[in-house]
């Protein structure tokens, strides 16, 4: 394991943080630290325009190859980039499921037609992207989509009929990328396809979720009727699973620096209220505040050891499988953490008729984190089977 | 390659029978094991400069044998040889602190007593008076790892200007080292007591020794949660193995889900405090070299320390609850790991302890 990075690594974060410092400023100063997880509906066309500017910096995109655009930025770079934007407070990112998502399956699966069409207007900022996984019937369990895709032969398109839910972003973005059913007599799953499909058009409706935050950054998407070229089909009908699954097996750990930098940041602030009202001479604020330092350093160390691996092997290694949990868990106490520390002003809102500060919406939407992205419980399954080779969970009679 | 060369010792030396054994002897430990492991290893000499005989290696190799006997339960006065090492390097060049450092190299026994554990584990209990010609040592230590067996015993004691760090010859008139019997059968403690004991200037290796004993306790705290996470490492993995043999309603009882998310939180817990173990010993070898503070070096081990702790009760006491009725037998071994976790979770300062100490780090300054 190595604490630290090597030489040509930290002239690499020098260059990142120096754009950085040089670029978000001006116009975009409002927007610094915005954006983030639990804030994704706000700034929204101020944040377009600065994903452009990264795009201009050549700073999107930065693991994919330089045929596409990229810099072939090795893991310890990606991870040293999103620790310096977190550090610099660069607002979340609005291309990132492009980038990080979209894009990687592209070139893994795409065809050549497929990657030139697409690949660009990642790159450049220019186009955006939302994800239709789940369903209202496909939460943790993803392969239960009931989506329909279906050929029609007269125009050689896909018609899609079905709905897609928690989808961040959809009202602002381009395309979104959906698996769906393309042999209904086929279960789980078998029988899916992965499309590209493109929001602006009459099929397509989307309806916001207002959170317990009061707030909405996910939607729903209904597809009815919805058009998707024959050309946009990754790979074959009834390979959906397969890219779906590769497609997940492209979250690298390569964000988890930068979003410990966030944490840190909330840590921070919960400690100088602490500081300031008194809470800090309680003895189980105490405990609790020094357990919530300790779990954040062991957050860091966990990733450093996943980093180490990655060198040497490509899946990361059993550490990765304890992130998600780790966080989440981490996250969500945090919140509540939060609260304990304010105390009594903690009942009392910024303003009505329901305007949240910061650790108000902190402690509400922390209940998110053990849920999207796989469960705490799925994790602890995937950790149980995976990680320590315990017996799978038995299928129901529907699989 | 230095893990791998330490299982294939333990495998050798450690096995449960072999733990067994040791454990119930009168002295706690297999001498002639210890002996081997002197020769053949050579652990004792990884914190000690190739000057004196020794390896001049750090922590980062030292965890991973002290982490491999966690693992076994070994039970080995080599911790305690290794803190001593500790706090002799610290003390200042000369003819008596030398030949200690290069006796623990050919593999003598010595031990530090720091403390009679009054309150928590502060308190020196040993009183040095000043003399024409050097000092009379009387007093009491508490919880000095296989005090009983040591040839040489590093004493903390007061004097009128403050903590100072003695050596004493364990066969000195008016020593006696008592092995004390104790909760956790593999790690054995000694009761030291000393009444009028002469010694001269030159054994006293430390005035001021305050700084040397804290640093040192710090430094012990990374080498004893190795220990921890090998033995919480060992519970999940112990577990995971009987879980899946044991077959109850007609199916392994691993394949239930409750079972499982168990198994899922000890790892979580055991793989985070060896990331924190990790890092710390990383931290103390720059210590070692002078490039970390000793405030560095007591961050760090006290999050380790506070994590570790919890993770090995945790899994200890999960492991027992998961082999359901034989984990409370003395003949299944995971009982044996609960002792020694709850042992080594108190053993110089419980979790809450080194919160606190977090704490005020994080707290106690300016708004």
């Amino acid at each position: 394991m190595h604490l630290r990075f090597s030489a040509e690594d930290e002239q690499f974060r020098k260059q990142v943080a120096d754009w950085l410092n040089d670029n978000l400023c001006g116009e975009f100063a409002a927007i610094r630290g915005r954006g983030g997880p639990g804030d994704e509906h706000v700034f929204v066309a101020e944040r377009k325009a600065w994903e452009q500017r990264l795009a201009e910096g050549g700073w999107t995109c930065i693991g994919w190859p330089e045929a596409w655009g990229g810099r072939e930025a090795s893991i310890e770079q990606q991870v040293i980039f999103n620790e310096e934007y977190a550090r610099a407070g660069g607002p979340g990112r609005v291309g990132h499921i492009g980038e990080t998502l979209t894009g990687p399956t592209l070139l893994a699966f795409g065809s050549a037609d497929q990657q030139a069409k697409y690949l660009p207007g990642i790159r450049a900022g220019r186009e955006l992207w939302c994800q239709g996984y789940s369903e209202p019937g496909a939460g943790s369990d993803l392969a239960n989509v009931r989506t329909k895709a279906e050929l029609d032969e007269a125009s050689g398109q896909w018609i899609i009929s079905g709905q897609k839910v928690w989808t961040s972003l959809a009202h602002e973005s381009d395309f979104v990328f959906v698996l769906a059913r393309t042999d209904s007599n086929e279960r789980a799953h078998k029988g899916l396809g992965f499309f590209l499909v493109a929001m602006d058009q009459p099929g397509v409706t989307i309806r916001p979720i207002t959170q317990l935050t009061g707030t909405a950054e996910f939607n729903e998407v209904f597809f009815d009727g919805a058009v998707c070229s024959g050309d946009d089909i990754v790979g074959e009908p009834g390979d959906g699973w397969k890219v779906a699954m590769g497609l997940l097996g492209f979250e690298r750990g390569v964000s988890t620096l930068g979003q410990q930098m966030l944490f840190q940041t909330e840590l921070d602030e919960i400690i100088r209220i602490a500081k300031t009202n008194g809470s800090a001479q309680d003895p189980m604020i105490r405990q609790r505040i020094a357990d919530a330092h300790i779990g954040l350093r062991a957050m860091r160390y966990n990733s450093m050891r996943m980093l180490s691996g990655a060198a040497d092997d490509a899946s990361l290694g059993r550490e990765a499988m304890i992130y998600k949990l780790y966080w989440s868990t981490w996250h969500r106490n945090l919140g509540k953490l939060a609260m304990d520390v304010l105390g009594p002003d903690a009942e009392l809102l910024e303003s009505g008729p329901y305007e949240l500060n910061r650790l108000q919406s902190l402690f509400l939407f922390t209940r998110a984190d053990t849920i999207y992205g796989g469960t705490n419980q799925i994790q602890r399954n995937i950790i149980a089977e995976r990680a320590l080779g315990m017996p799978k969970e038995s299928r129901g009679a529907t699989h | 390659m230095l893990a791998d060369t330490a299982a294939a010792f333990m495998d050798a030396v450690s096995d449960s029978a072999a733990t067994r054994v040791a454990m119930a002897s009168e002295d706690g430990f297999d001498r002639a094991v210890f002996e081997r492991l002197c020769q053949e290893m050579y652990w004792q000499g990884i914190l000690v400069d190739e000057n004196h005989g020794g390896l001049g290696l750090g922590f980062v190799e030292l965890i991973i044998a002290l982490e491999a006997m966690g693992e076994r339960l070994h039970c080995s006065p080599l911790y305690s040889v290794c803190v001593a090492s500790l706090a002799l390097r610290q003390c200042a060049s000369s003819d008596y602190r030398n030949q200690l450092l290069e006796q623990v190299c050919a593999g003598s026994i010595i031990a530090l007593a720091h403390t009679n554990a009054s309150i928590g584990w502060s308190g020196v209990g040993v009183d040095a008076v000043a003399t024409a010609n050097g000092w009379l040592l009387t007093g009491d230590a508490r919880f000095v790892p296989f005090g009983h067996v040591a040839e040489q015993l590093l004493v903390a004691a007061n004097t009128a200007d403050g903590v100072a760090l003695f050596a004493i010859p364990a066969n000195e008139q008016g020593v006696t080292c008592m092995r004390a019997p104790t909760l956790d059968q593999t790690r054995a403690m000694a009761n030291l007591s000393l009444d009028k004991v002469a010694v001269t200037d030159g054994q006293c290796l430390a005035r001021n020794a305050l700084p040397l004993l804290t640093s040192t306790t710090d430094a012990a705290r990374i080498l004893l949660t190795a220990d921890q996470v090998g033995g919480a490492r060992q519970c999940l993995a112990m577990s995971v193995d009987y879980v899946g043999e044991r077959v109850q309603f007609g199916r392994t009882i691993a394949s239930f889900q409750a079972i499982k998310h168990k198994a899922a939180d000890m790892m979580v817990k055991a793989e985070s405090a060896r990331s924190l173990l990790y890092a710390a010993a990383c931290i103390a070898d720059e210590w070692l070299q002078g490039n970390a503070s000793a405030s560095q070096l007591q961050e760090a081990a006290a999050m380790v320390s506070a994590c570790a702790g919890e993770a090995y009760f945790f899994c200890a006491g999960t492991g027992i609850q998961l082999h359901g009725g034989v984990g409370i037998t003395e003949e299944y071994d995971i009982q044996l790991y609960f002792k020694r976790a709850r042992s080594t979770e108190d053993y110089l300062g419980n979790p809450a302890s080194q919160r606190e100490v977090i704490a005020q780090q994080l707290l106690d300054g300016e708004v």
